[in-house]
């Protein structure tokens, strides 16, 4: 694998990523419990299809096989997704949708961090900018599974059940193969083996601050990194995917 | 072929009066969006930085940018989107946010260097310009407000996030 393979299925990764969680998030568009809600819902998915937009875009380009980001979202099959199975994951009931985000959100904060020192100079630029959106992201989901949490007894129960639910999923945010090694090696990727005790240690405090309890680690799913996905993604790529699959090169 | 016939001076000054299509009362030069024009032998290169990367505006933006400047028979342009630096609430001057205020938006207050969320208590409202304020939601109609509520005069209002 050359260096350039190796940055295109790496970015590829991160946009399908981005892509992914923003398709589920805007599942909420008019479902959420309450009108801010349902802003805040879809605003997260605004800003992920935007980050997903110029990550895909890039990843085009390094590929250099003139596929567009739309080609890239709309022309893929499910084995051909490399976004972690977490973000696939239904939005389930509220309190589902905000651990599955706090957990993403704090990966994110620490990994998109890092990635403003990347010798990848499109990378550090789309990291930077990406930061300050994650930020907003994280004080909101840290918000409510706090306040439900430490809720009612039924947002409590629901809040922990979703943590138990979503832990075996956590495992593999962390996943590296020889793609990373690779670019890590170049100063391009960052080592996720230093990311996982600051995601575990501010999970733990949330969790205490919310009254909930931090699961032992057990069995932990895998397959994303080799295209292999849980049932959920087809479904929603039929859905993302149906236009263009319908009426190929349809332009809005 | 171009003709070199307008300078990169004529051309911002051109572009100027692009307006951000979700606050009309204000330029996209004023938001600090208009980085640069380029030109060469291929044509007008204009940079533009995005404020948010998903913002919905950026690509009506474009389009206004390309449109105005053919009508002024200056072609071909490109727009180019530069995400480094990241754009930021501090690069809006201060024209664009006393306009923000009158046009009943409160403008970014801290420097985005700052704690974001701390700049969040302190918000005036637009419209009586009142200190007693409550977050309604830190998400509003666009990506870059949240929304408020004035304990003052009662009027609901939108607040320019910092970024």
């Amino acid at each position: 694998m050359t260096k350039q393979e190796a940055l295109f299925k790496y970015t590829l990764r991160l946009g399908d990523n981005a892509l992914i969680l923003s398709q589920r998030l805007s599942e909420w568009c008019s479902n959420a419990p309450f009108i801010e809600e349902d802003l805040a819902l879809t605003n997260f998915a605004l800003d992920m299809i935007g980050r997903s937009q110029a990550l895909l875009k890039y990843a085009g380009e390094l590929e250099g096989l003139n596929r567009t980001e739309d080609m890239l979202a709309y022309r893929r099959s499910e084995r051909q997704y490399y976004n972690n199975l977490l973000v696939e994951q239904p939005n389930g009931d509220f309190a589902v949708t905000m651990v599955r985000q706090l957990f993403i959100s704090v990966f994110e904060k620490y990994y998109y961090t890092e990635m403003q020192k990347s010798s990848d100079e499109m990378l550090a630029a789309i990291a930077a900018k990406t930061l300050k959106e994650v930020k907003y992201h994280l004080a909101h989901a840290e918000d409510w599974v706090i306040r439900l949490g430490d809720g009612t007894g039924e947002s409590h129960y629901r809040t922990q059940k979703a943590i138990d639910d979503l832990w075996m999923f956590s495992g593999e945010l962390f996943e590296m193969d020889e793609v990373d090694s690779k670019l890590i090696a170049e100063g391009i990727a960052i080592d996720l083996d230093k990311i996982r005790p600051l995601w575990k240690a501010y999970i733990a405090n949330v969790f205490n601050n919310g009254a909930l309890q931090i699961p032992q680690d057990g069995y932990m799913q895998t397959g994303s990194r080799q295209g292999i996905h849980t049932e959920y993604l087809g479904h929603l790529l039929s859905e993302m995917q149906y236009l263009q699959r319908a009426y190929p090169d349809a332009q809005w | 072929m171009v003709g070199h016939m307008y300078t990169k001076q004529e051309v911002l000054d051109y572009l100027s009066v692009i307006a951000d299509p979700e606050i009309p009362v204000v330029s996209i030069q004023e938001m600090g969006m208009l980085q640069d024009v380029i030109i060469s032998d291929s044509g007008y290169e204009v940079i533009l930085t995005p404020t948010y990367t998903g913002c919905p505006a950026m690509s009506i933006i474009e389009a206004d940018i390309k449109a105005l400047l053919q009508e002024k028979g200056i072609s071909p342009v490109k727009v180019t989107m530069v995400y480094s630096p990241a754009w930021t609430t501090d690069w809006m001057n201060d024209t664009a946010k006393e306009k923000m205020r009158q046009y009943g938006i409160a403008p970014p207050m801290h420097s985005s260097c700052g704690n974001m969320f701390m700049a969040e208590q302190h918000v005036h409202c637009p419209h009586c310009d009142s200190a007693d304020t409550n977050l309604i939601s830190r998400f509003g109609a666009t990506a870059c407000k949240a929304l408020y509520k004035c304990n003052t005069c009662k009027e609901p209002f939108e607040y320019f996030k910092c970024h």
